[in-house]
């Protein structure tokens, strides 16, 4: 399926969402965009969903008993998706990467268009890649051992009075656990080998709306006890660890509860929603109404909505739907000052420097948004994927500003470097048929050997387009002829979809590496266009130099890809890995690389973050980022918010 | 091709310096094998270079075509017709006129005619031509893996053939070398150096927007496309005294944009350090520096040259030095985000930081050019030779210049002594290489004057024996960067009112000051030179700190009054300077006056027999005093004199 044009694409290239198609379970072979239907994430979550509450039709304290013993309250607390995912890695339980016996790769479960496949190719690649051997295994500890839990620091004041309000919460060690990191590699590695905790949530609660949330804050407040908020818990700047110098009480507010979509206002294109929703969730509600918000970025099948607000996050589709701060008319906070909103819904305001901004990006170090309005649109009629190769990076750099000149972006135009190119097809699914064998091979020879494209040089825009069915097609020809004019190549709807399944099980991937002595992490930046090209070359040099000088043994693999493109610049997603066989400490190897390869970015004219945020992982250059001016200003916002610092996840500043 | 080395100048150095960047490569001779095999066939053998990251190198025509179209030419060109009013499309055509005049048009075929020709020459004038191949080898992995910037030092018009002609031989990518426009014209020969990869530019083009844009973007084109390493001369001209020059910061600048700029991972600067053992220009260097004009660079003034190729040049050793990392040097003292609020195609001064970065790193460069200069023992019989200028005896200069060596290894000289040659007949043999300028009768060592022919006034007879002075002290200087420091030290030391280290420390740095356009010192590095001297009068035990004191020791007076010596004429002619200035100089003094002044009053004091020292007639010295004073760091010239 390498090159494969309209002809031999895979049935379901056009499903009326794109993202469902990756998730979802799909009868292969069987459905098409007119059988299908509409949405389909009630299908592979029917388990977890049964129970949800629906819209309008919020469940109250639903607090059935569980196995266990519950410590301190006997009202068990539900615990979101916790039950269904891992604790010390990505994603669902039962989602992940595996080398069989017969040294092949397969993904298991049911989940995903990948389920329960073999990927005959991946394991090569990964050898080749890192140098890597399936013999040499390093495998996670398997359950947690309560002893490397530090005992809770309880307030009992502030227990007691929690538990008169009626609302849930639990301090077992699992749920502490759980809310106590993101997904950085250091988080990650350090939960796989079982180490020691130095410091993690005391205590867990579970506010079931706004009100409860008023609630936990004032007895916060009134306690001094320390909060941290919890959404779906996919952060990778180290915004979840608790800060280890925090002698108070700790509690891990999670969201996981405010659920709900309380009303939807088809006549303004709106929806009030509460901000513990995970995204899938959200997008998932709202197409049974016929709407969707657009909002998909990577993680949307764990993140929170809130969490979106907090790090002013950013969804593949931003061409068409625009990012979280274009998407957003209302915010609901709860701070220790009291509750911040808006009096009005108005499109837009002239009343000073925008509150929401304030919100927005906060990192949880202001307070709590609980409740938000935010833009919906109808499900687009069609939508359709496609990609387009391209000699050389730099003439899809070339390709890309011009699309975004003549602003005629697709909903989602990504380019993908050579070897983000060749990682994605080691992904591909064994072949069953002959002919397709053949015609694979057919659309290779017709690329590499007549077209003249270096197989390693050459690299993928990948391409996806929504609205109506008419203007697709018309914009479709619109980005295919500007690619010509940079010598790029139509490769098919296949190539496309495959460039996005590799964003949403990167993360299941990096947990296969880590089986084998791999680390890998991702990190991006914005830059303006004219830097484009130089900082891509400029950063993997750096990764490149900086592991050989800390003694990694391997070529490291490094990978970008330009993910976003704006008026004046793009957005870059890196993919670093590298093999740490012989490395005593790699973890603190890795981070070193990592800190290079940041300063060499803004060396090289690109930002701090354009959509992971800065958490405490990138604080020490904020000063530098914003000026001591700007870090003056968030801080006294800070200073009157939350004087007493109760919001003390230390992030940002 | 053997790789052994013929000998090693580094063998049998005193062990007291163990510093491992001090580690010196071994040599070896590549006119040995050209004498052994054919010309012709080593001219049209197969030449395939390793090239950065793998690039095809791109055509001189398309080239040009990158630079023309280029944004940053664009915007230069904009702004130079909304200035003048001028048609944008008519200075885009004085662009491409530039541009003509100045780019090169590298061809292997004409490289290899030079490859022929100079085999021939150099066989004729040389005794050897020592390269360090370790040097090559490095340079061979840096150039392919970031861009390339060859520095070497300017002693003579050989030396830019005399490089290409090594990478050639070596197979490596030749260099497009930065040329003075007055090779120009020399018609047949300019455009030859043009097809060997010369590129032409104006000496002077200071508020010429449109030529600095075209030049600087002309230059970074190939290096960001890693074309071809660019070379060019740090000093900027020929040295005429043989000492470093203070280093020119134009094309440096431009070099090191492109790294702070991001268009580059980095740029590798690499010392190269030529050095002859005999100057081809030797006595036309002497004669310019008195003030008879240089002659004009012609075709046929080249071919009168060629009763040169009559004489035995000895031998040439090129050092090709460890290259220098731009980024690694940058690490921590320039912050490159300062250059991401502004478009990068739009030309900006460099900023502060920048600029005092580049200046250092230039001085840092000619530092290690000193530093691999090899030297001959000529060159410390020279400085001896010039303490005594009525003459030696033979056995005396041959124990005192025994008696130098040793100093000057134990101060790490990278010193070209043959170790199984009696002392004796290494004396006698540099004596007879320099014959034109030394001569033994009897047993007296003096320099030679030129012959008088007839009758001969009294400024003629001086001005002969100035050119001999001068010709000597052109050698002598090649080991100043040696003794330099010590060297100030001990004069400190001698001026000074105590021997409190402080005080001291105050002359030196007076000294220092003074002294910054004659030798290279970094900028900044006073307390650091300072230490070093102390550190190395220490070490051979001529001096002893007790507490706050530096003294002499008991066996130091012969080092330290060899030292006074060395920078005795450098005193005298500041001196001089000083007084002319006082005593004799009208208000109205113009430089262009000012140097043929200053001569005539020397010639005055020498002819009355009030000064005995005939350096104060080179025009470096004279500019170079007056570059101090005007500098203004120094005290008024009446305080300067006082001092002196």
């Amino acid at each position: 399926m390498l090159f494969e044009g309209n002809r031999f694409s895979s049935p379901f290239v056009t499903v009326p969402t794109g993202f469902c198609s990756w998730l979802c379970v799909v009868h292969r072979g069987t459905t098409t965009s007119e059988t299908r239907p509409r949405c389909d994430w009630s299908f592979p979550y029917c388990q977890y969903t049964k129970e949800e509450p629906r819209c309008g039709k919020p469940i109250l304290n639903n607090r059935e008993p569980r196995r266990g013993k519950p410590i301190l309250n006997n009202r068990e607390p539900r615990r979101g998706k916790q039950e269904i995912m891992k604790w010390n890695g990505w994603g669902y339980s039962d989602s992940k990467f595996l080398f069989n016996k017969k040294g092949q790769a397969e993904f298991t479960g049911k989940r995903y268009r990948l389920s329960g496949m073999t990927l005959p190719s991946l394991q090569d690649w990964f050898e080749n890649t890192f140098g890597a051997s399936v013999k040499h295994k390093s495998p996670a500890t398997v359950i947690l051992n309560a002893s490397v839990v530090p005992p809770p620091r309880l307030n009992e004041a502030f227990v007691e009075n929690l538990k008169a309000t009626g609302i849930p919460f639990s301090n077992e060690a699992e749920d502490r656990v759980f809310r106590a990191h993101g997904h950085c590699l250091h988080e990650i590695f350090a939960l796989r080998e079982g180490k020691k905790f130095e410091r993690v949530p005391d205590m867990v609660v579970w506010p079931n709306c706004h009100n409860d949330v008023v609630k936990i804050v004032e007895l916060a407040c009134k306690h001094n006890v320390c909060l941290i908020p919890y959404g779906g818990g996919t952060s990778v700047t180290s915004a979840l660890e608790c800060p280890p110098e925090e002698t108070r009480c700790i509690v891990s507010l999670d969201t996981s509860q405010m659920n709900r979509i309380l009303w939807l206002d088809e006549n303004n294109l709106v929806a009030h929603v509460e901000a513990g929703i995970i995204g899938q969730d959200l997008e998932r509600l709202l197409n049974e109404s016929g709407y969707c918000t657009g909002h998909e970025p990577d993680s949307m099948e764990f993140s929170s909505l809130g969490g979106w607000v907090a790090t002013r996050a950013s969804g593949m589709k931003k061409n068409v739907y625009g990012n979280i701060e274009d998407l957003v008319i209302h915010i609901k906070a709860v701070t220790p000052r009291g509750v911040i909103e808006k009096s009005c819904q108005g499109p837009r305001t002239s009343t000073g420097p925008d509150i929401h901004h304030f919100i927005l990006g906060s990192e949880g170090t202001l307070g709590v948004v609980t409740e938000v309005t935010m833009k919906i649109r109808p499900i687009p009629e069609y939508q359709k994927y496609g990609s387009v190769v391209f000699p050389k990076f730099e003439a899809g750099v070339a390709c890309l500003r011009e699309v975004a000149k003549q602003r005629c972006a697709p909903a989602s135009i990504r380019l993908m470097d050579n070897k983000q190119f060749h990682f994605g097809h080691a992904l591909k699914p064994q072949v069953s048929s002959i002919f397709t064998h053949f015609v694979e091979g057919l659309k290779k020879f017709y690329i590499t050997k007549l077209k003249g494209f270096d197989p390693h040089q050459l690299v993928v825009a990948t391409l996806l387009f929504e609205g109506d069915r008419e203007r697709v097609l018309q914009h479709e020809k619109q980005v295919y002829d500007i690619a010509a004019t940079f010598g790029g190549l139509a490769a098919g709807e296949d190539n496309g979809q495959r460039g996005y399944l590799l964003t949403f099980v990167i993360a299941y991937l990096r947990d296969l590496g880590m089986d084998y002595c791999v680390v890998a992490e991702s990190f991006e930046t914005s830059v303006p266009w004219d830097r484009v090209l130089d900082l891509c070359q400029n950063v993997k040099e750096r990764i490149i130099r900086e592991c050989k000088e800390r003694g990694v043994q391997f070529q490291p693999l490094t990978s970008c890809r330009v993910t976003q493109t704006y008026d004046s610049g793009a957005c870059i997603y890196f993919y670093f890995a590298f093999n740490y066989r012989g490395l005593a400490d790699p973890v603190h190897t890795y981070e070193q690389v990592e800190h290079a390869a940041r300063e060499e970015i803004l060396a090289n004219g690109g930002s701090l973050s354009h959509h992971h945020g800065v958490g405490k992982l990138r604080k020490e250059w904020m000063k530098d980022s914003i000026s001591n001016v700007g870090v003056g200003m968030l801080k006294s916002v800070k200073e009157y918010v939350d004087p007493e610092n109760i919001f003390g996840n230390r992030n940002l500043l | 091709k053997a790789c052994t080395p013929n000998y090693s100048p580094g063998r049998g150095w005193p062990c007291f310096n163990t510093d491992p960047m001090l580690k010196r490569d071994c040599f070896e001779d590549i006119l040995e094998e050209r004498r052994n095999s054919s010309d012709l066939k080593y001219a049209l053998r197969c030449y395939a270079p390793v090239l950065y990251k793998g690039v095809t190198p791109c055509k001189a025509n398309m080239l040009k075509n990158i630079v023309l179209q280029s944004d940053q030419l664009h915007y230069v060109i904009n702004q130079v017709s909304q200035e003048s009013g001028e048609a944008p499309d008519i200075i885009q055509e004085e662009a491409s006129v530039i541009l003509e005049e100045m780019a090169h048009r590298l061809q292997i075929s004409t490289v290899r005619c030079f490859a022929f020709a100079l085999s021939k020459a150099f066989k004729t004038l040389f005794q050897h031509v020592c390269v360090n191949e370790e040097g090559i080898q490095r340079l061979q992995q840096a150039i392919q893996e970031h861009p390339v910037v060859l520095l070497p030092s300017h002693r003579s018009y050989m030396d830019f053939l005399l490089m290409s002609y090594i990478l050639y031989t070596y197979d490596l990518a030749l260099p497009v070398i930065a040329a003075g426009m007055d090779f120009m014209g020399m018609k047949f020969v300019g455009e030859m150096l043009r097809m060997s990869g010369a590129f032409f530019i104006r000496r002077s083009f200071g508020g010429d927007k449109l030529y600095w844009a075209v030049f600087s973007e002309y230059v970074k084109t190939m290096l960001r496309n890693g074309f071809a390493p660019i070379e060019f001369f740090l000093e900027g001209t020929r040295s005429r005294t043989c000492k470093s020059l203070t280093p020119k910061l134009g094309l440096l600048n431009i070099v090191i944009e492109p790294f702070f700029k991001g268009e580059v991972f980095d740029v590798n600067l690499v010392p190269v350090s030529i050095s002859y053992e005999r100057i081809l220009e030797e006595s036309l260097y002497a004669r310019e520096l008195l003030g008879v004009p240089k002659p004009k660079e012609s075709t046929s003034g080249l071919l009168k040259a060629r009763r040169i190729l009559s004489e035995d040049y000895g031998s040439i050793h090129v050092y090709f030095g460890q290259p220098v990392s731009v980024r690694s040097l940058a690490q921590g003292k320039v912050n490159r985000s300062t250059y991401n609020l502004f478009p990068r195609h739009i030309p900006r001064k460099p900023m502060e930081e920048t600029q005092s970065f580049v200046n250092d790193t230039a001085y840092r460069i000619v530092r290690l050019q000193e530093d691999n200069m090899v030297l001959k023992p000529w060159v410390l019989m020279a400085s001896l030779l010039l303490q005594n200028l009525e003459g030696l005896e033979l056995s005396v200069l041959t124990e005192q210049t025994v008696w130098l060596r040793g100093l000057a290894l134990s101060y790490a000289a990278f010193l070209d002594w043959p170790d199984q040659a009696p002392t004796a007949k290494v004396v006698s043999s540099s004596l007879a290489l320099h014959r034109g300028l030394a001569c033994v009768s009897g047993d007296r060592v003096s320099l030679v004057v030129g012959e008088p022919l007839g009758p001969v006034t009294p400024e003629e007879a001086l001005f002969n024996r100035a050119v001999s002075v001068l010709s000597c002290a052109s050698y002598r200087n090649q080991v100043l960067h040696v003794f330099l420091r010590p060297a100030m030290l001990a004069v400190a030391m001698h001026t000074a009112a105590s021997s409190k280290k402080n005080e001291v420390y105050n002359c030196f740095s007076f000294l220092w000051d003074m002294f910054s356009n004659d030798f290279i010192l970094c900028p900044g590095d006073t307390v650091q030179d300072f230490e070093e001297a102390c550190y190395l009068l220490v070490k051979t035990g001529a001096v002893q700190m007790p507490q706050q004191d530096i003294v002499m020791t008991d066996i130091g007076q012969p080092t330290l009054s060899f030292f006074n010596g060395l920078l005795e004429p450098f005193l005298q002619g500041y001196q001089v300077v000083c007084r002319y200035l006082c005593e004799e100089a009208s208000e109205g003094l113009t430089e262009k006056q000012y140097i043929p002044a200053v001569r005539s009053f020397a010639v005055k004091l020498i002819l009355a027999g009030n000064l005995r020292c005939y350096e104060v007639l080179s025009s470096d010295m004279q500019k170079n005093a007056l570059a101090a004073l005007l500098r203004g760091k120094l005290p008024t010239q009446k305080a300067l004199l006082a001092r002196l």
